[in-house]
């Protein structure tokens, strides 16, 4: 035995050396090891600190139910990884491990002070504390306990790799490749369906990796699947969480077990599987016993042992005491014994020991306490001895080792049976939950079924012991620091439950999840309450199965992946011409067109006073078009929107009103109708699919005798609005079968015709009170007819303007945003949009609850129009109004600004403001406090250019 | 009335020289008496809050509190603990900075610690339609004396380092507000302690009790409650049962306007303190805080459809996790350590109702949506005083039932886009 | 993610492709303006919210497009059937 490698033996590759530095001391393992291993066989016993007394910890366990042995991996800039569990950490060349929470080294640890006052921090001692003086827990305590809280530290910078995720479907899905899982993944892939075996380890064979035995036979079943078409197997992947009907969602991990110049492509990848069957084969999790010491570095799972010595090669210790309730612990014994590792003692709290365990531990010479119970352990950053009882309570005795192994019995891994909603019985013999009954295609296999012979042993958790619970330092979970005796106090102030003990002693909260404390807890709790287990309850397990990093979960949802960015087919035109974006639903927008050093103001008064003076031009793509076809097209808008419909003449333009079936305001737009059963709608651009929604919504379901049909026609049109006493000029040279004179083509017509030799379909429509017209072109010809235009309108002074001219544009008109002036409680009478209610429709949308008490009650806020009496004073766009300025705070508000701009065309500022009895006010000064100052403002009508509009024609 | 140990480090050291031995239970388990002056159904915070001030603002103790599983084990232990007051409407800030002015100084009143801390709110905006909104929230805030400012995003940065404010990102920060004010507090021990100072009070507490039937007599009035643990007479009867309130409601004959959605929460692994406070943005739909005990707790938003499974999908948490690294790009190595669900009920107007009902004795207090945790003081206090009074207190008067009748909703969502 | 069969595709598609519809058989009035505030409130807002078998409504959104009913146990959130909009309530 070279350190505490052993002579041979093990799946490791002995003639492959893997260097490492852990806490920055060079180390070194062989290929195959993990981190666990490889540190274990140089004889590193310490590996981390507890979280809240700083006791020094080792290794617990083999696999993901480690709680003590985390790590910080380091894998270049970005790439640190808090919290790793080092018996999963494979290893590889380079691998830069660091131990945590510890303060300054691992070895000296000066926040290990907490574990000496840690009577002073029972389960809930900051329920009952740190109240005085009253500020001190945000300025002092609160500081002080987040500096000792937490773990690792989280990364600080953006991490350079990416994540793959993937969807996959098969008949059978086997979680768990150890016998059991490789058995039913076979007999499935038999049947010829699709098969999936997913396991979390490096290699599949779980179990079986820790028996050499069994190693001939899973070399051959792994090649056997390996060759079946049907059997995708990935090893390095754990299911994380199963989901309602079958579908799981397993991580795998790509790149992590390699060197850091050999990780090539992602480093983790997302499988979301939707199965048939789900076969879980997860195995069991051994229990640890909780005596006295049975935290010191040593002090591990049986299993966990035999994992390291017959998969790794490496005695955890030169002497070993057993502690076992269980048969399990005798046969790892015997295992161990038999692989070389010197077991000098079996020590069991049963009188009756099998046979023929006892004989085959005679026969290897290892001395045998049947009726004992370690009461203690001795040693601080390392075991050096045990103490142990007759029945617990007896004269001690003090036995030299320099390991304990505990072997508590099975906990079934029930972890997504839980997840699917399966319900859990309780199992007397095996002293844990299994699996019972699931409304899913799900069933359990192997351990976790409860169906495996570990042999048989004692069910309890909690050793005997001479000290009485309240004073005892044994422990339940060991990364929380949860004792036993915190489970007692749980009890004593009154916690029944096991959620509410689990919440005040955190025990099973750590980053373990309880995989091998809740149970101990359960049932030191039960013994306390002296109630069965059963009524106690269980917690809940959700997911994921083991802690799964953020980035496997969003995959390629980041940066410009993060949601789509929709653009018009104009947007390049734009990119070009130096447009200052903003976001509007999913689109991006030209907000505006800066030239030279202009800033907003700037371009925007300039903006506006092209379209004003000569023309401008305008991309309109993004509203929301649908296209209504069918013989009651007519019949449908007209019982949609507000405004009556079936009178509108073909060739002719409607603004309509979407209400809610609440009667609000929630979209609305201009419309044509084209034919007399074809409508050309078009809606807000955030509210296009939502107002298909809602009509397909109307027309399927409460009205399905209606012959209509709806398209989105949002992005097959590019929209140009030219606007302007000049827009005419502009277009006419590239109309072609259109009469554009004002007699043939009126204010809210449409025409059908060509442009730029491209199919249009020509709104003259006007939201900026000029002449203007929105030429609506397919999208694949919107930036060729848009340069066309903008050919033509430079040769007229034309300016391209975006979306804050247009609102300044709109708002000089006084024509509404809706979501801007309005927000979802605005009536059309509250917007002065009564005028856009057929009052001789019998039905519309919303129309009853117009007349619901609160809605036609005196009072309500009407949109108004605003003028400061400073004209250069620009209101902010969301103050608010009131009556009386001096009034105290609580202040009446009485209502608030929707839309505030400088006008250019005004010389002046305007506003619109939504004002209670907004227009019983007209001519009444109010006033916006702001802070330092408060501004007037007179109520005027919200129209604040052309109110006679004349301008439309030109 | 049961004394109650007092909790302070001067007793907490006393008490470690003889291993903690002397704490008394926080709350006896009741057994229920035949007849009680008022009855609580659900020991959720919000139920405790009403017991409690039951007892000490409106001298009725002769309460019993009942809860069909334990107590503060539905949504009060499932939240994200953001507690801030900086709504829009009147009738919002009022409910929600009443509630706020309780968290002050609740540990002290309690004498349990709560763990208020006012690590401040900082709500971003990502577009000009979100400045637009929060400016109006702030100024309606500012005159409505409830504390809300702007920040820039160089002052959101600063305020939150972990905050990408660079203009590469899909919907880049312009800007946010904060309420600093807001912040969170530790939700279990919120019921823990109305739990143990009710109990101190002489409110039963009664566990492991669901309710089955709701009595009325000839004149329609109620009587009581028909539990599984045998009738509970009281002619003033509370409900404050989050995701089963319709269900209770059917019981005495009404029917609600309240639908029970499943909601999503999870943690990270607790790391050392890199999140000083509470970011929430609507627009990527994602918020998060880091605990005391250093998980980033992260929440997610409701699944589409009704469910009581207290389970969401997958994609909601693909969704949120998303939505945290695209406005904190440095925690995508960050791992989950847990995910959850719980019932959440909503009203049409995504605002509580929190009075009195068609039934004389009947009260209720529902409808919180997302947004309870951090209304839990006030929803208490308010529901305690509209039973003691048989009437509503100003503040929560507009939150009736009528209001779907005549219109007045409350409709903040509508109003602001903003996620409670 | 729940999977959902569409009665028109005749396919079982991942909930991501459906839009929920609240709860079904709510008939809007013939005639709203006879309705009493009640009785609006009522069709407006008051929802049976079961737990258990809920009549609810599903749009295939990312398919067909079409609106279609399904009984499905809330504290299972397992389907029992769906079927086509206009079919009596199962």
């Amino acid at each position: 035995m070279t350190g505490f490698r052993l002579a041979d033996g093990g799946r490791i590759d002995r003639r492959t050396k893997r260097n490492f530095t852990f806490d920055g001391k060079a180390r070194w393992g062989y290929a195959g090891d993990s981190l666990a291993s490889a540190l274990l066989a140089q004889g590193q016993m310490l590996f981390g600190r507890s979280f809240k007394y700083h006791r020094p910890r080792g290794i617990l366990g083999a696999g993901v139910e480690e709680p003590n042995a985390l790590v910080t991996v380091d894998r270049g800039p970005g790439r640190k990884t808090p919290n790793l569990r080092a018996p999963s950490v494979a290893l590889h060349d380079g691998l830069a491990a660091t131990s945590q929470n510890r303060f300054p080294t691992l070895k000296t640890d000066l926040i290990a002070v907490n574990n000496m006052l840690s009577a002073f921090f029972p389960a809930g001692f900051y329920n009952k504390t740190f109240m005085w003086p009253r500020a001190a827990w945000e300025k002092v305590y609160e500081p002080i306990i987040r500096r000792l809280a937490g773990l690792g530290d989280s990364p600080t910078t953006r991490d350079p790799d990416h994540y793959d995720a993937t969807y996959a479907h098969c008949e059978t899905l086997v979680v768990g490749a150890g016998p059991a899982g490789i058995a039913a993944a076979l007999e499935a892939a038999a049947s010829g369906g699709r098969v999936f075996l997913i396991d979390e380890q490096e290699e599949i064979g779980g179990g079986a990796l820790s028996d050499p035995a069994q190693w001939a036979w899973l070399a051959e079943a792994s090649a056997k699947l390996a060759a079946m078409d049907n059997v995708t197997v990935l090893p390095r992947t754990t299911a994380i969480g199963h989901y309602h009907q079958n579908f799981v969602v397993a991580a795998q991990r790509l790149t992590d077990h390699l060197p850091v110049d050999e990780a090539e492509g992602p480093r983790e990848k997302l499988w979301r599987i939707r199965a048939g069957e789900v076969v879980l084969a997860m195995g069991a999790i051994e229990r640890p016993l909780v005596f006295e010491g049975n935290d010191v570095p040593g002090v591990m799972l049986a299993s966990a042992a035999k994992t390291f010595a017959l998969r790794y090669g490496v005695a955890v210790g030169r002497k070993l005491v057993v502690m076992a309730l269980h048969d399990s612990g005798w046969h790892d014994a015997l295992a161990l014994h038999k692989a070389g590792v010197n077991i000098a003692a079996i020590v069991d709290l049963r009188r009756e020991i099998a046979p023929e365990l006892a004989e085959a531990a005679r026969d290897a010479r290892i001395a045998c306490y049947p009726g004992y119970a370690v009461t203690g352990v001795s040693g601080g950053q390392a075991v050096n001895g045990v103490t142990v009882a007759l029945a617990g309570v007896g004269k001690g005795q003090k036995l030299e080792c320099d390991a304990v192994l505990m072997a508590g019995g099975w906990t079934p891994t029930v972890h997504l049976w839980s997840h699917a909603k399966g319900t859990l019985r309780w199992d007397e013999n095996w002293g844990a939950y299994v699996p019972d009954k699931t409304h899913e295609n799900l069933r359990c296999v192997g351990a976790c079924a409860g169906d495996w012979d570990f042999g048989s042993g004692l069910v309890r958790g909690l050793l005997p012991a001479p000290k009485p619970l309240h004073e005892s330092k044994a422990f339940v979970d060991f990364q929380n620091d949860v004792k036993a005796r915190d489970i007692g106090l749980a009890v004593q102030e009154g916690f029944r439950s096991i959620e509410h003990i689990k919440r005040y002693t955190t025990n099973g909260m750590a980053t373990d999840q309880g995989k091998t404390s809740n149970l101990n807890g359960l049932q030191i709790a039960s013994g306390v309450l002296h109630r069965p287990v059963t009524d106690i309850g269980l917690t809940t397990f959700r997911p994921p199965y083991t802690p799964q990093s953020f980035g496997a979960i969003l995959g390629h949802h980041k940066e410009a992946l993060f949601q789509p960015l929709r653009k018009t087919g104009i947007d390049d035109w734009a990119d070009a011409h130096g447009a200052v974006y903003e976001n509007v639903a999913q689109w991006r927008r030209a907000r505006y067109f800066p030239q030279g050093s202009e800033d907003m103001d700037a371009a925007v008064a300039r903006e506006c006073r092209t379209v004003r003076s000569a023309v401008g031009i305008f991309d309109a793509s993004t509203l929301g078009k649908i296209e209504v076809v069918g013989p009651d097209a007519a019949e449908f808008l007209n019982r949609m929107y507000t405004n009556p419909w079936k009178s509108l003449e073909p060739g002719r333009c409607r603004y309509g009103l979407l209400l809610g079936e609440h009667g609000f305001i929630i979209d609305d737009g201009v419309s044509a109708r084209l034919a007399p059963d074809r409508f050309h709608l078009t809606t807000t651009t955030g509210g296009a699919a939502r107002v298909l929604n809602m009509m397909e919504d109307y027309l399927q379901t409460e009205w399905a005798d209606l012959d209509v049909w709806l398209t989105s026609t949002t992005e097959q049109w590019s929209v140009i609005a030219v606007q302007g006493p000049k827009a005419r000029r502009v277009i006419a040279p590239l109309v072609e079968g259109i009469d554009l004179s004002p007699e043939a083509f009126p204010h809210m017509a449409v025409r059908e015709g060509k442009i730029c030799g491209v199919d249009t379909r020509l709104f003259r429509v006007s939201f900026t009170g000029e002449l203007g017209f929105e030429v609506n072109v397919p999208a694949e010809y919107g930036r060729m007819v848009w340069e066309a235009i903008w050919a033509e309108g430079e040769k007229h002074g034309a300016a391209a303007y975006g979306t804050e001219t247009m609102h300044v544009l709109r708002a000089e008109k006084g024509f509404i945003i809706v979501g801007q002036d309005t927000d979802g409680t605005v009536t059309p009478d509250d917007a002065g949009l009564g005028w856009a209610v057929g009052k001789k429709k019998p039905d519309f949308v919303g129309k009853r609850s117009l007349a619901r008490p609160d809605i036609v009650a005196a009072g309500r806020k009407q949109l108004v129009g605003l003028l400061t009496d400073d004209p250069q004073a620009v209101l902010e766009e969301g103050a608010q109004i009131v009556a009386d300025p001096n009034q105290p705070v609580p202040m009446t508000m009485i209502g608030h600004v929707t839309s505030s701009y400088h006008s250019a065309t005004m010389g002046r500022s305007i506003a619109m403001a939504l004002v209670a009895g907004g227009r019983d006010r007209m001519g009444e000064t109010l006033h916006i406090p702001m802070p330092g100052k408060t501004i007037s403002a007179k109520v005027v009508a919200p129209m604040f250019y052309d109110p006679e509009g004349s301008r439309l024609n030109g | 009335m049961t004394t109650m140990k007092r909790f302070s480090g001067f007793n907490l050291i006393g008490e470690a020289f003889r291993s903690h031995q002397g704490w008394p239970e926080h709350w006896p388990d009741k057994a229920p008496k035949a007849s009680y002056d008022a009855i609580i159904v659900g020991a959720g915070g919000h139920g405790l809050g009403a017991a409690y001030y039951l007892a000490k603002k409106y001298g009725i103790t002769n309460v019993a509190l009942i809860e069909k599983g334990w107590l503060g084990g539905g949504n009060t232990g499932r939240n994200t603990t953001i507690i801030r007051s900086n709504y829009l409407y009147d009738e919002s800030a009022h409910l929600y900075d009443h509630a706020v002015k309780l968290w002050d100084g609740l540990s002290q009143e309690l004498n349990y610690n709560i763990m208020y801390s006012k690590r401040g709110v900082l709500m971003l905006a990502h577009n000009v339609h979100d400045v637009q909104s929060f400016k109006r929230h702030i100024h309606a805030n500012r005159l409505n004396g409830v504390d809300n400012e702007w920040l820039t995003p160089e002052e959101c940065k600063a305020y939150c380092p972990p905050l990408d404010i660079s203009p590469r990102t899909r919907h880049p920060v312009l800007g946010g507000a904060l309420q600093r004010r807001g912040g969170t507090a530790r939700h279990d021990s919120v019921a823990w302690g109305y739990a143990r100072a009710a109990s101190a009070l002489g409110v039963d507490i009664i566990q492991n009790c669901a309710v089955t039937g709701i009595r009325r007599g000839a004149d329609g009035a109620i009587e009581g409650v028909e539990t599984e643990r045998g009738f509970i007479a009281s002619r003033r009867v509370g409900v404050s049962a989050a995701g089963s309130t319709s269900l209770v409601m059917k019981m005495a004959g009404l029917d609600f306007p309240l639908e029970s959605y499943p909601l999503q929460a999870l943690v990270s692994e607790p790391v050392k303190p890199i999140f000083p406070c509470v970011v929430m943005s609507n627009t990527v739909h994602a918020y998060m805080s880091q605990s005391d005990k250093g998980e980033l707790v992260i929440g997610a938003g409701t699944d589409q459809y009704t469910s009581y499974s207290q389970r969401g999908a997958f994609h909601i948490v693909e969704h949120t996790l998303a939505a945290i690294c695209e406005i904190f790009p440095i925690f995508t190595r960050m791992r989950m350590l847990r995910t959850w669900g719980g019932i959440v009920d909503v009203t049409p107007d995504r605002s509580p109702i929190l009075g009195k009902t068609p039934v004389k004795g009947l009260y209720v207090n529902c409808g919180w949506g997302t947004g309870g945790f951090k209304a839990t003081p006030g929803a208490g206090d308010l529901l305690a005083y509209t039973m003691a009074h048989d009437e509503p207190h100003k503040i929560n008067a507009p939150y009736n039932l009528d209001r779907f009748r005549n219109g007045r909703l409350i409709d903040e969502a509508a109003a602001a886009a903003v996620a409670h | 993610m729940l999977l959902i069969h569409c009665p028109y595709c005749e396919e079982a598609r991942p909930e991501v492709e459906f839009a929920y519809g609240g709860e079904a058989h709510i008939a809007r009035p013939v005639d709203p303006s006879t309705y009493s505030d009640e009785q609006w409130e009522e069709f407006l807002y008051i929802r049976s919210n079961p737990r258990g078998r809920h009549h609810e409504r599903w749009r295939h959104a990312h398919g067909c497009g079409r609106f279609f009913n399904a009984v499905r146990d809330t504290v299972t959130d397992v389907f029992e059937t769906t079927y086509k909009a206009g079919e009596a309530r199962k």
